[in-house]
Parts: structure tokens; C-alpha cells; sequence
């Protein structure tokens, strides 16, 4: 059972949260002049790190805000978080 | 009445001043309050309280406490009957119900036990191996072999009790009320941390209770007792007995389960019986304690064998002798303690069996002085009795005569094994120590701390703090697993008892290969009972490290895993049962509905009217009947539960533009239009209607089930990757009724409730406006048509929902009004050729549905750059298609396979598949949508709609999918 610190409201249960994946794919900023294979690689290319990962995390029973979130896979450790459009510290 | 003859004129914990009464097994029998229903089983001289597992054996009571693998019984009766609890741990109130399981008819006669003399028959993987094959019979021989191996019975009742959850947070949390978990405990509040003890017993005290221990001169349990009133005195300190901490999650969090009210003969209804707590704290201590091993000798399992430490439990805390004739099998000098105590008692100790050469210890001196011979360097070779121990033979093991003692109680100890379970769930790692012979905490990973013998520790000097404990020298433990047979003996050798495991089986994995610790334990059983191999494991191991020549740190433990001791399923589930399991979202008309005769469907959370009853109708003829209702005159429904999305700000026409595949900008204000949005693949994810309310105010709504995902999408595209929008999106479901008012007299009816003029100059088909409703301000008027008749859809602020329902019946009486559910709002879709859920199934492109052409070549949405790859328009993908029976009357089947000849040898190439189906009242016969492979090519074909679980094939032809009204005439007049 997590304790995720949301930049909001602090630190809360897991519970609040749901988990919304790999936070280090970026958007396509203009669209339209996108490739095929960068689309492919956004949609549908994921690393499975053993370590520390960053990923999306939405507190959607709390404040219904987005967040990123550096999280280790093997030890759980949450070792910062930020606001969805925000840099995480390193 | 039989007395209690085995029970001691003086000493142990126990209130001789008041007798209870309990049954085990239908025969009555007596204790006394402190006694768990082990020492008053004892106490009244019963030994043997179960069978075993898999070779039904007599078994008897093993341990005092938790770790426990024999003593499973089941309590009480009726709808409180509990299989599988621990004789040990289980406090005996007056009226305690008690029966053994795993045999038939009874425990001293059991028809299993054939399979003991079937043993080597039996051996580990016995069932896998020999009834894989042939593979359809298994579901044959699981009946049998279930019933055979079974544990105990659950009451098939529901469960009367109350159970409650709790969360509570802390400084210091303290596992175990023992010496040492005292003295952090105390250390910690007296610095003012908050702090929370617990401890599984119904008292604190630890071993200290066990043994007859003096701290600072004095009796040890007058120093539990002061500092335990001290500690629950304290402001910031919770103490909490009875309470088994079981699991240890990340970031501190443990959990443990508070028995309240098990130990009391009649329950209070205002308390729960059990109460799980969910725990954070900063710090944990981990003051667990250590169990007592066994050493697996020959025949280790007759009721009477009894770890030593349990031995001298019985007579120190609960004033029961176990035995009056007893043998001790050690290796340790900690175990003489229950020698010492035996004798004190007033037993006989025969002999003291050491495997060590030269014992020479202050302990074994005692014993030796009081005229006990001390057979160095001994072991056991075999055990005679049957439903009770007689008899030990011994012999030494570098080999020699065997000696022959007459018993009734064999006392066994292979040393100590700290409880690492908790750390070792914290992802904390164990090491093996080869001089103590145990595995001990090493490297914690979070931020927790074993102490006492939980870490290893076992005097009174490491435990205390400001106090002194009467410690006296101890002689080195020789690490001892298991002894040998005597040659050309057979004899079990029993590991893990509540498994059924033996040395043997353990031999027998690792010839077959299955030498890693968790495939000997997947293979064997062993440690997989509800034990969780607290005596059995590291002997097992240890056995397999010996086997395949290496030390036990190379074989390594499998790894601890929650819960440390069994929980009830009711504790986990506390008060989320019943109507409690999940919310249950009810719109706001929800009360006229069930008063009006209305049949509930899930829809998520939400209960929807499927469809309202009249005498000798089913589904079918009350959506018929209440679809008739509105192609002819006019009909309600209820559609509060789409959700409903308010988007405000400068931008919001840019977001949805982003969002659907059509255009919204030039949407002018009061003016609906229908979307449909995509995933990032390209598929269709929610289609609904989405109108202008003014310049930079929009209402949204989507489909029932995805309206909450729409929001949380809708949330992260404008936190995420498009900050820069200025929008703000929020969800007003719940603050909204819905009402949908369709069929051709549904204008005249809302024209005499409105405010507006609803002309349909005035007002045409898409229009949207605020409005006043019924006398109800704040209400909005949109004129939608999911029906395909003339329709409107009212909105009005939630708490005036059932004022418009009522306003529209009453209003619309003359005009014969009806209301209707969602199957006959289904049909009119079905009718119509609007895709739902059924068709937008997450595998279809907008291509597929049919709605390709709403797709805006102005502007980038989301899902549009992917949903143009040539997989996805090929034009032999399914299409919407209609199906209609050949014979014009028989039902087609939603699930279906369309084929082109059912009777074709297989593989039969399937075509697609039928989404779903209705009767339509408007054409009086079944009709269907489908997925059909090409299917816009196929119009006019005939295929089979084949069923083959059924063995049902309709034949039926394609049509269009617009079955009623093609050209959307009626919706506009």
C-alpha cells in the first residue's frame, strides 16, 4: 500500500489513485507532421525498467489532479512527485 | 464430569475459582477462564484431537501457540461454524462448541486411515502424477480426492457477525507485548512518541508468562504487569491485545486483525467480532518472539510428542501436567527448562535424550543432580503407542544398542526460530546464523527493527532495559534437522505435520530435480498449510541443503508472505457486504420507478428500469407494449445516469475539436450536435451529444458506462499535454435528472410545461437552450432523438427530477403518456442503426459503425493519424450491418457467428458476428445488428446466424442497418 505524496493535497493511500502509465512518452507536439513510426513508438512502445520509472498517476478520488511520479519498480519507493505538466526533481 | 485429572493444584494463570464448560467432539468436558481450549483438552486428559491431512493419522496437541499444525478444530455450530482453528490459541469461554475434522465417522475410527498403510503408495506428487491422465476424468477425481483431503467445514450460512476496519497512525509501532516489545514500547513513550502495542495473546507477558522467570528478584510477570498498566495509562499509547499483526505492506503499513469478541460466550451487538486495522507508522519494532523447531526422528508424530517449550507452557501458565512419564529429545540447553519444570510438577523425566557429546550446561546439571540420566550424544530411532505415545526408543547416533523408555509424553526441541516473518514480508532480507542454528533478520528495507529473540536475542539481558533478568550461562545448540532411522527401519519421519510431508518426500523431490526451495515446496506441500510452515519449513530446507551437498544460505528460503497467521474472510471484508459491497447510484426518480413496478438492470453502479411489468408480461411484451406507447403517442425514460461533462473556457471548442472527430467551432450557441471521439489507436472509444450553451460554455455527455473514463481522459489531456487550453472541464451527472420525451405527441406535451416556443421553426431538430421547465428554473431543453421519433431531452437540477417526471405525467395524461425502460429504448436504437456498447467495442473504427463521414478533414484529433492505417480501412473489415430472419419470426441470437453454411466441415470461416438484437414493434419481427466482414458489400445476402452451444443456425439476410425511418424524417417535423 503506496503512500503517493500528490503536490496538492500531500501524502495519501494508493487507494485514491489510479495508475496511468509511462509518463515518459510525450505527445506529439504538432500532429500533423508526426511519422507513422513515431506515432507506433508513442502508442505502443514501453520499457518495463527495473528501477526507477516515471509514470503518470491521476488522484482521482482526491483533487482529480494528474501527477508524475518517479517510482522505483523493485523497491516501491516513491522518490518524487510533481504536477502532470511539471518536471520532476531529480 | 470426568474432573480435570491432568490439572495442577497450583500455578499457571488460570481462575480455578470459576469452571466453564465446553464440548469437543459432543463430549462435555470443564476448564477454567485463561484457558485456551488446548490446555483444558489437556487438562482433561485428551491428547488426540485430529487426524492428518493426507495419511489421516492420530494426531495430538504439538505447541502452544500460533505455530500449531495438529491441533485444527472446528468451532461452534449453525451459521457461526468455523473450520480450521488453532485448539492453541483459541481462549475457552463457557458454552465453547468444539469438533476435530478430517475423519469419518469419528476421530478414533476413521475410514481413511487405510490410506496411512497405503503410505508408500502415496508419496509426494502422488495426485499429480497419476490422475493427470487421462485429462477429462480429473473433474471425476477431484470430487474424491477433495472430499478425502479436505480440511474442516465452513458453515454454509452467511456470516451474522460484524466485522469493522480501522485505520490508525503512529510514531512507533510495536509487534509483540513480550520482554523486549515492552521495554521499546515504554522507551518510546516516555520520549513522547504516539505509540501502538500489540500483541496476539489475551496478555502481555510473552514467554515470561510461560516460564517460572524472575526480573530485578522478583516474579517476572510483576514487572509485565507494571509496565503494561503503565504503558495502557499513557495518553499516547494504544495498547491492543488479542490482535495478530499479519501482513507488512510498503511504506510501513501493517495490518492486523483484533479478535473482540471471539473469546466471549455471547456476542455484544454493538461490538464487531473481529476489527481489522490498517497501520502507519514511522517506525516499526518488530518484537515477534522466536518458535521452537522440532527435530524430525523416526514415528515424530504419536499425540504426545510435544515441543518442550509447549510442555512447560501448560504447566507454567495454564497449570495442566501434559505428561507424568516424559522423555526430552534436545539439542539445545534452553530445552532442560521443561525437564526442570516436569519434575517440579510432580512428572517423571525417564530420560534426557542429547544429541550433543558432552553436556555439561547449568541447566542439564539441574536435571542430572535431580537423578535424570542424560544420554549424550542419543537420539530417538522410533516411537511405539498408537492413539497415544508409550514408548521411545533411542540409540546413540554414531550407532550402538537401542534402549527402550516407557512415556506418555515425548518432549522435542531443536532450538529456536526467530519470527522473521514480518521482515522478511517488508522485503528485509534473512541470513542463516550456522552457530544458532536459526535464519535472523539482516538488512531491513524499510523502516523497521527486530529485536529481542525476533532478531536472534534470547536472554532476559538482551531484552530488558533498567531491569535485570535471572539469565543463566547456556552451552552452544548443535544445529539438528533430523535423525536417522535405525538401520533397516522405516519409520516417518514427519516435517511439515499439517501437510503430511516427510523427510522421505523431501528425498524424493530432490531426485526428481525439484531442488530449488520453491519448487520443493510447490512440489511437496511443505509449508503450505495454515501453519505457513512455522515448524516445518527450515527443516525442510535444511534436509535439501544436506542432500544436495551444500550449506542452508546456498538453498535459501522461500519467501514470507502475508498473513503471518490466519484471518477470516469476514475481517478482510469488514462492512463492505451485501448492499455494502459496492455504491449503489440510484437517479433521481429512482423511488417512482420501484414503486411502479419497474425490473432493475445494472448498468455499473447504476440501476436502470429495464422494464415496468403488467400482469402475465415478460421482457419482451413490456418493451413491445411501452415502445407501441410511443411510436404512437408519447413515452418518458429516464436517462439521468449518461454522464453529463460541463467544459467552460476560452478554448473549449479547441478541445473538443482535439477530442472528437468532428468539428466544433462553428457550432453556433444553442445548438446540439453528435460526436464521436477515438483513443489514441484510432479506434472509437464513446460517442453522445455535446451542445453550445453560450460562446465558451459547453455540456457534454457521454455514454453511461464511460462517463467517468471520458472525464479522467478529458483531465489528463488538459493537465498533461495540453495545459496551455484554457478550459475547465467538471462532472455534473449527479446534479442533473434526465428525461427523454419521445414520440410524435411529445411536442404538445412540452409545450404546455415550457417556457419556450418549441415550434418546430422555433425550435428544430438539434436545437439546445435554457429553459424554464415545469415551474423548475435551471432547466435545459435539447431536442435530441435517440428514438428516432420526434423527441426532446429536459434536464433539470437533480432535486427536481421527480417534480418533472410527475409534471410530464400528469401533463401528458390525455395525450396516453407512458413510460418506458431501456429495453424498449434499446429496440428503437436497434431500429434505427445507432451503434452502443455492443458495436463500439473497442475493435471497431468509425469506418466500421458507419459514422466514417463524420470524420473532420479540417483539423487533428485524437486517434486520427493512427485510425488511417491500412490495417484499419480495409474494406474487408466488419462493418454494421442489419439482419433480419428469413422466415420473418425467429430470434436471432446476440453472440452469434455468421457463417455461410453452418453444416460445413470445420474450420467454418466466420463472417462476423451479431452485436445485438431486438423485436421490432415497428416491422413485427426480430431484427439484429451485426459485425459482418465486407458487410456494406453484402446487402441482400443470405447467411446463418449459427449458435453452435445451441446448436442453433437462423438463416437470415442482410440488410441495412436502418430498419425504421431511414431518412430521419420523423425526428424533424
Amino acid at each position: 500500500m503506496l503512500l503517493i505524496k500528490c503536490p496538492w493535497c500531500g501524502e495519501r493511500d494508493m487507494v485514491e489513485f489510479t495508475h496511468g502509465g509511462d509518463a515518459t512518452k510525450v505527445y506529439p507536439k504538432d500532429p500533423n507532421a508526426t511519422t507513422s513510426e513515431e506515432w507506433h513508438d508513442f502508442i505502443y512502445l514501453r520499457e518495463n525498467p527495473c528501477g526507477e520509472h516515471v509514470e503518470y498517476w491521476h488522484h482521482v478520488a482526491g483533487c482529480r489532479q494528474w501527477l508524475k511520479v518517479r517510482r522505483d519498480t523493485t523497491t516501491h519507493d516513491i522518490l518524487t512527485t510533481a504536477p502532470a505538466d511539471g518536471d520532476l526533481d531529480t | 464430569m470426568t474432573g480435570q485429572p491432568w490439572r495442577l493444584e497450583n500455578g499457571g494463570h488460570i481462575d480455578r475459582s470459576c469452571s466453564l464448560s465446553f464440548a469437543f467432539d459432543g463430549k462435555i468436558m470443564e476448564g477454567h477462564p485463561g484457558d485456551t481450549l488446548a490446555s483444558a483438552l489437556l487438562a482433561n486428559g485428551t491428547h488426540l484431537v485430529g487426524r492428518s491431512f493426507k495419511y489421516h493419522r492420530p494426531r495430538g496437541i504439538f505447541s502452544a501457540g500460533v505455530e500449531e499444525p495438529n491441533a485444527l478444530v472446528e468451532l461452534r455450530t449453525g451459521n457461526r461454524q468455523e473450520p480450521n482453528s488453532l485448539a492453541t490459541t483459541t481462549e475457552l469461554f463457557d458454552g465453547l462448541e468444539a469438533s476435530s475434522q478430517n475423519r469419518w465417522p469419528n476421530l478414533r475410527f476413521d475410514f481413511s486411515q487405510a490410506n496411512g498403510a497405503l503410505s508408500r503408495f502415496l508419496p509426494a506428487g502422488f495426485y499429480y502424477k497419476t490422475f493427470m491422465w487421462p485429462a477429462n476424468l480429473w473433474l471425476t477425481y477431484e470430487h474424491f480426492i477433495r472430499k478425502a483431503a479436505g480440511m474442516g467445514i465452513a458453515s454454509r450460512e452467511s456470516d451474522p457477525d460484524r466485522y469493522e476496519s480501522r485505520s490508525a497512525h503512529c510514531d512507533v509501532l510495536v509487534v509483540g507485548g513480550g520482554p523486549a516489545g515492552l521495554t521499546a514500547a515504554m522507551t518510546a513513550a516516555e520520549i513522547g512518541e504516539r505509540v501502538i502495542v500489540l500483541e496476539q495473546a489475551p496478555h502481555f507477558g510473552g514467554w515470561l508468562r510461560r516460564e517460572k522467570r524472575t526480573i530485578d528478584g522478583s516474579p517476572a510477570m510483576d514487572w509485565v504487569d507494571a509496565v503494561s498498566t503503565r504503558l495502557s495509562a499513557m495518553a499516547d499509547v494504544r495498547v491492543l491485545t488479542r490482535t495478530s499483526a499479519f501482513g507488512y505492506y510498503d511504506h510501513n503499513m501493517i495490518t492486523a486483525v483484533e479478535r473482540v469478541q471471539d473469546h466471549v460466550p455471547k456476542s455484544d451487538p454493538f461490538l464487531p467480532r473481529q476489527r481489522l486495522w490498517s497501520i502507519r507508522a514511522k517506525r516499526v519494532v518488530l518484537a515477534t518472539g522466536a518458535v521452537e523447531q522440532p527435530i524430525a526422528f523416526p514415528e515424530n508424530d504419536r499425540p504426545g510428542v510435544m515441543l518442550a517449550g509447549a510442555a512447560r507452557t501448560y504447566i507454567n501458565e495454564y497449570g495442566v501436567l501434559p505428561g507424568r512419564m516424559a522423555v526430552l529429545q534436545t539439542n539445545n540447553d534452553n530445552a532442560y527448562r521443561s525437564a526442570i519444570d516436569l519434575l517440579d510438577a510432580g512428572a517423571r523425566v525417564t530420560a534426557v535424550l542429547d544429541v550433543r557429546d558432552h553436556v555439561d550446561g547449568h541447566l542439564p546439571n539441574q536435571v542430572r543432580d535431580r537423578g535424570v540420566p542424560i544420554l549424550q550424544g542419543y537420539g530417538v530411532v522410533e516411537t511405539k503407542g498408537y492413539f497415544a505415545i508409550r514408548q521411545v526408543l533411542a540409540r546413540p547416533l554414531v550407532g550402538g544398542p537401542v534402549r527402550r523408555y516407557d512415556c506418555d509424553l515425548l518432549c522435542v526441541s531443536g532450538g529456536w526460530a526467530p519470527q522473521v516473518h514480518l521482515h522478511s514480508q517488508s522485503g528485509g532480507k534473512v541470513v542463516f546464523d550456522a552457530e544458532k542454528g536459526c535464519f535472523l533478520p539482516s538488512e531491513a528495507r524499510q523502516n523497521c527493527v527486530s529485536i529481542g529473540s525476533a532478531a536472534g536475542l534470547f536472554t532476559l539481558k538482551d531484552c530488558l532495559k533498567g531491569a535485570n533478568g535471572d539469565d543463566v550461562p547456556e552451552q552452544a545448540i548443535k544445529p539438528t534437522w533430523s535423525l536417522p532411522n535405525a538401520p533397516g527401519r522405516h519409520g516417518k519421519r514427519f516435517v511439515d505435520f499439517q501437510d503430511d510431508v516427510t523427510a522421505e518426500d523431501v528425498a524424493l523431490a530432490h531426485r526428481e530435480g525439484y531442488v530449488s526451495v520453491e519448487h520443493l515446496k510447490r512440489y511437496t506441500t511443505l509449508g503450505m498449510g495454515t501453519d505457513q510452515g512455522k515448524t516445518s519449513n527450515v527443516i525442510g530446507l535444511a534436509i535439501m541443503a544436506k542432500l544436495k551437498g551444500q550449506n542452508i544460505p546456498a538453498v535459501g528460503t522461500t519467501k514470507f508472505r502475508p498473513p503471518y497467521t490466519a484471518v477470516s474472510m469476514g475481517a478482510m471484508a469488514g462492512r463492505a457486504v451485501g448492499h455494502h459491497f459496492q455504491p449503489l447510484r440510484r437517479s433521481p426518480m429512482d423511488n417512482w420507478h420501484h414503486d411502479n413496478g419497474c425490473k432493475w438492470v445494472d448498468a455499473g453502479l447504476w440501476r436502470r428500469p429495464h422494464f415496468y411489468t403488467r400482469p402475465g408480461e415478460d421482457v419482451n411484451s413490456a418493451a413491445l407494449r411501452e415502445g407501441r406507447t410511443v411510436r404512437a403517442g408519447v413515452g418518458i425514460v429516464d436517462v439521468s445516469t449518461l454522464g453529463k461533462i460541463d467544459i467552460q473556457g476560452p478554448d473549449a471548442a479547441e478541445l473538443l475539436n482535439r477530442i472528437y472527430v468532428n468539428g466544433w467551432k462553428k457550432l453556433a450557441v444553442g445548438k446540439a450536435r453528435y460526436g464521436v471521439m477515438l483513443r489514441e489507436d484510432g479506434m472509437a472509444y464513446d460517442d453522445g451529444t455535446t451542445s453550445r450553451l453560450s460562446e465558451n460554455h459547453f455540456i457534454m455527455t457521454t455514454t453511461t458506462a464511460n462517463a467517468g473514463p471520458v472525464l479522467a481522459k478529458l483531465e489528463y489531456y488538459l493537465q498533461a499535454v495540453w495545459p496551455e487550453l484554457r478550459v475547465q472541464v467538471a462532472c455534473v451527472t449527479d446534479q442533473y435528472a434526465a428525461i427523454a420525451v419521445a414520440g410524435p405527441k411529445s411536442r404538445d406535451v412540452m409545450q404546455r410545461l415550457i417556457d419556450l416556443d418549441i415550434s418546430n421553426d422555433a425550435f428544430p431538430f438539434m436545437a439546445a437552450a435554457p429553459c424554464c421547465f415545469a415551474g423548475i428554473a435551471g432547466a435545459r431543453l435539447f431536442r435530441i432523438s435517440f428514438s428516432g421519433e420526434l423527441a426532446y431531452e429536459i434536464n433539470v437540477p437533480a432535486d427536481y427530477g421527480q417534480a418533472a417526471w410527475n409534471a410530464l405525467l400528469e401533463t401528458g395524461r390525455e395525450d396516453g403518456v407512458g413510460v418506458y425502460g431501456i429495453e424498449a429504448m434499446s429496440a428503437f436504437r436497434i431500429e434505427k442503426g445507432h451503434v452502443a456498447g455492443p458495436e463500439i467495442n473497442g475493435q471497431t473504427t468509425i469506418g466500421d459503425l458507419g459514422l466514417g463521414g463524420l470524420q473532420s478533414e479540417q483539423k487533428h484529433n485524437i486517434g486520427k493519424s493512427l485510425a488511417i492505417r491500412e490495417g484499419l480501412i480495409d474494406p474487408a473489415r466488419p462493418a454494421v450491418v442489419g439482419l433480419v430472419p428469413v422466415d420473418g419470426k425467429t430470434w436471432i441470437k446476440a453472440g452469434a457467428q455468421l457463417v455461410e453454411n453452418p453444416d460445413a466441415p470445420p474450420p467454418v470461416a466466420m463472417l462476423g458476428h451479431v452485436t445485438s438484437i431486438a423485436y421490432s414493434g415497428e416491422l413485427n419481427h426480430p431484427i439484429a445488428l451485426a459485425l459482418l466482414s465486407g458487410g456494406k458489400e453484402r446487402a441482400g445476402e443470405e447467411l446463418y446466424a449459427a449458435f453452435p452451444l445451441r446448436n442453433e443456425a437462423v438463416r437470415v439476410r442482410v440488410v441495412s442497418p436502418h430498419f425504421v425511418d431511414p431518412d430521419g424524417e420523423r425526428m424533424r417535423v
